[in-house]
């Protein structure tokens, strides 16, 4: 009999770490705002990345095909190797303690703008081999047509650089998603940083880190899945 | 209409084109040979400024294209080119690839576009295929769309680089046949070919190029049949016609 009050005793107080790290005092509430925090940053980033990517991935393909835009092009340069050759953790904390520091400013937006910045660089060189990746006579046939270079863009190569540039950016937004973690460093509170808030209450990791290690897996698996469906819908059409 | 001064081609060091100098005259049939890497193909693409002439004046109704305030885009709209690698949009049907053009330059309505690309995909016997896109056609039917791809701009030249080298041997006549009736219309041509069979018959001036240099020119009986250069003599004696 012993053994079974043993075991009923285990499941006993499995049952009460979760519930002290879950539904006392409501603090499910920290993971659901966690959750927000972390896909609103990765949204918002992704999208500020796309953007400042299209941007410097047009002045380098211009650049590199009309020889203009020559300090324009150095100064994209110098941003991407800048942004891929140190830490996202040190830009982070740039933006916030340096940059920011003496600013009222929302910390999510800081997150948006640090991780969006960072993507930017990441994303610039996926729309990069995106176009590159398009055989060149089809911009020599854009031209001979009368195309000018932007014309030759809109219509001839982008469309069908489109097709090896969203199955990336889609990985881009996975890898986002696990990145803003990094977040947690200066108190923006997004997932991981939401399990510590309540292991620090608790004084019990088990749980809150084992729940958002599951919230993290469904979602990049998930959009993973996804990713993998767009990749073939896009190669058959 | 073309006027070509003193034009010199590098890449880096090479030296690709020297001292090149040439007059294309309206409804010219001009047909470039020579070995592999003489500059023939370069020489081409200098005509419409595929690429830029390092040294030396293109002339084109009058105007320097080298001039860097030249509308390149204008320019080229009069000028046709048709590819080795035929250069298809392949994310466009058959139809959308002729129209795109004078669509989106607003040379002519959607409608007319339409009108005008069935015409000419009429004449080539591939109006059947104007849903099709362009990886499940062959090579010949390929180049014929590219071809009126060109023509729909009503182009006063066009310039042909090796139009026929990429194709199967069997599908090489369909395409040197449209080229004929073209030539036929009226349209002054300037082809690059190792097709010696059809630049013999097709050609009103043959250039014979090598390293960068126009060696020998004149009309296609005089470069085939009376060649006065050594170097010409041993290229036709290599080639099998």
């Amino acid at each position: 009999m012993d053994i079974l009050f043993d075991i009923w005793g285990f499941f006993v107080s499995i049952w009460d770490n979760f519930y002290y790290s879950v539904i006392y005092d409501n603090r499910y509430k920290f993971i659901i705002e966690g959750l927000c925090n972390t896909i609103i940053i990765a949204f918002f980033a992704v999208l500020l990345g796309i953007i400042i990517g299209i941007f410097v991935a047009i002045v380098r393909n211009y650049h590199d095909k009309t020889n203009k835009l020559k300090i324009l092009d150095k100064l994209v340069k110098l941003y991407v190797n800048v942004i891929r050759g140190t830490p996202v953790i040190l830009q982070l904390m740039i933006i916030y303690y340096v940059i920011f520091r003496s600013v009222d400013i929302n910390i999510v937006i800081v997150g948006i703008l640090a991780f969006g910045i960072n993507s930017g660089a990441y994303v610039s060189e996926i729309i990069r081999a995106g176009i590159n990746s398009i055989d060149k006579g089809q911009m020599e046939a854009g031209y001979s047509l009368g195309f000018t270079y932007s014309k030759v863009m809109k219509y001839i190569l982008m469309p069908q650089a489109i097709k090896n540039i969203l199955p990336a950016l889609g990985n881009e937004f996975i890898t986002l998603l696990k990145e803003t973690s990094v977040g947690a460093y200066i108190g923006i509170i997004e997932l991981t940083k939401a399990s510590d808030i309540i292991a620090s209450r608790t004084y019990d990791y088990f749980f809150p880190l084992i729940i958002i290690a599951l919230i993290y897996l469904v979602m990049t698996l998930g959009l993973s899945k996804l990713v993998n469906i767009m990749e073939v819908k896009l190669n058959n059409d | 209409m073309i006027e070509i001064k003193n034009l010199y081609k590098d890449f880096g060091k090479k030296n690709v084109l020297k001292s090149i100098d040439l007059t294309i005259n309206k409804g010219d049939k001009i047909a470039i040979i020579g070995p592999s890497g003489c500059g023939k193909s370069t020489l081409l693409r200098c005509i419409n400024m595929l690429e830029i002439p390092t040294k030396g004046e293109v002339i084109f109704n009058g105007v320097n294209l080298c001039d860097k305030n030249v509308e390149l885009n204008k320019v080229r709209q009069k000028m046709g080119m048709v590819f080795q690698q035929f250069n298809l949009f392949s994310h466009l049907s058959v139809i959308d690839n002729i129209t795109l053009a004078p669509i989106k330059l607003g040379i002519m309505s959607r409608e007319k576009a339409q009108k005008e690309a069935k015409r000419l995909l009429k004449s080539i016997d591939l109006l059947d295929k104007k849903d099709e896109f362009p990886t499940s056609l062959s090579g010949g039917e390929k180049q014929r769309v590219a071809i009126v791809r060109s023509l729909i701009l009503k182009p006063e030249i066009i310039l042909f680089d090796e139009p026929t080298s990429a194709l199967d041997p069997e599908m090489v006549k369909e395409v040197t046949e449209l080229m004929k009736k073209i030539a036929d219309d009226g349209m002054t041509m300037v082809v690059v070919s190792h097709e010696m069979s059809f630049v013999e018959e097709f050609a009103v001036r043959v250039l014979f190029m090598e390293d960068g240099r126009i060696i020998e020119q004149g009309s296609s009986d005089d470069i085939f049949n009376h060649p006065k250069s050594k170097r010409l003599k041993e290229f036709l004696s290599k080639i099998s016609k």
